[in-house]
């Protein structure tokens, strides 16, 4: 049986695996993907050591300092299933593959929240989108509704009110992004905003048609041709691995205490998914570090 | 190993789309890529082919993949 396994690639689980490679642990990191969140953001100043630098390429400097050590990569594999064994724990991932461990650390941070309307699954990739910053360009000339209030959802409408026939922006609340983007926004031309408006259906057969929206207040409901669907409305955990195994919170975060201590011995969660206040990278890779040590401290006690 | 047929269907400020391409160049393998952001006949194609509205689409030969999906693209490229 392995001693670790440390399952996400983003900067918290990147961060665990370089601690745990310099302990000489045998460890396995097993990720859907390398970079997690940051990949998906322009532009970082709040990092130290880089005054200015792309999240992709933080990540990538990320991946090359984990790449350094001689540690067992599985990556492109999601872990969708974490149990308890005599000794450790077992992962399973969605092809079916299973991990055994001493102890786990879970980093797998955090993931678009969905609709979750009619529609929405079955239209994902033919005109449902949650990265607006990738597949905005493909929507050029058409009519779209970006679904949201917040920063990214005025950050993906102002990108698109450049090159759409018309831009929606629907929301649930009142706007609650930066008043700049909101002024950006809201005069624009081609633009109409349904705020305290609510989607009800994504329409469509093999590409999206169109949504019905609903008015909070008076519950009329609106048809909107579209033929895109950018939805802006934040994250979610991705914890559904660890139910039933430890606490969650009420937004679905691990709950962690200061070592990154889930309360089942030797399971440690670190960054995004646990109730740790503020998501931020540096934040996210010290828990992964502090994370990393707890779990050598505990290999070292059995 | 007979060389296969590598397209990439991508955006210019995609992430993972500037992903897929690192990881082709870093294993060697050359690809044809299409910016479909400007390509309107690339854009119909990769969209007739996937039956998708997303980037990155790759076609291995006449496999598709959509996203960076590391272990499927390893293994249709036979790495």
């Amino acid at each position: 049986m392995r001693e670790l396994i440390i399952v996400g690639g983003g900067p918290a689980g990147m961060t665990a695996a370089v601690y745990a490679a310099r302990k000489r642990i045998d460890t396995l990191l097993l990720s859907k993907d390398i970079g997690g969140q940051p990949n998906l953001t322009a532009g970082i100043e709040n990092y130290m050591g880089y005054q200015y630098i792309e999240g992709f390429e933080l990540m990538q400097k990320f991946e090359e300092q984990v790449r350094q050590f001689p540690l067992e990569q599985k990556i492109g594999q999601e872990a969708v299933a974490l149990s308890r064994l005599d000794a450790g724990f077992e992962v399973r991932t969605d092809n079916g593959e299973r991990y055994q461990a001493k102890a786990v650390i879970i980093a797998t941070g955090k993931r678009p929240r969905p609709l979750n309307v009619p529609g929405e699954e079955q239209l994902r990739g033919r005109g449902v989108t949650y990265c607006a910053v990738c597949d905005g360009p493909l929507f050029a000339g058409e009519k779209v509704a970006v679904i949201g209030g917040g920063n990214s959802a005025l950050e993906a409408a102002d990108d698109m009110v450049k090159i759409a026939e018309h831009v929606y922006l629907v929301s649930l609340t009142p706007f609650s992004g930066d008043q700049i983007l909101i002024d950006r926004v809201k005069d624009a031309s081609h633009l109409t905003v349904f705020l305290e408006h609510g989607v009800v259906v994504i329409e469509g057969s093999s590409r999206v048609e169109g949504i019905a929206i609903r008015d909070l207040k008076s519950g009329e409901e609106k048809r909107l041709e579209v033929g895109g669907v950018f939805v802006e409305i934040g994250l979610i955990p991705d914890s559904e691995l660890a139910k039933g195994l430890v606490n969650l919170n009420r937004l679905g975060e691990i709950e962690v205490d200061c070592a990154c201590e889930t309360g089942v011995p030797g399971l440690y969660a670190a960054g995004d998914v646990t109730d740790v206040p503020e998501k931020q990278i540096v934040v996210a890779a010290g828990e992964g570090a502090k994370a990393a040590l707890q779990a050598h401290k505990y290999l070292q006690r059995l | 190993m007979s060389a296969k047929e590598v397209k990439v269907y991508s955006t210019p400020e995609c992430p993972w789309c500037r992903r897929v391409k690192k990881f082709l160049e870093d294993n060697g393998i050359a690809y044809q890529d299409f910016n479909v952001a400007e390509d309107s006949a690339a854009r119909e194609d990769m969209i007739n082919k996937s039956q998708q509205l997303a980037v990155p689409t790759i076609l291995v030969d006449d496999e598709i993949i959509v996203g960076f999906n590391e272990a499927l693209l390893k293994e249709k490229l036979g790495l």
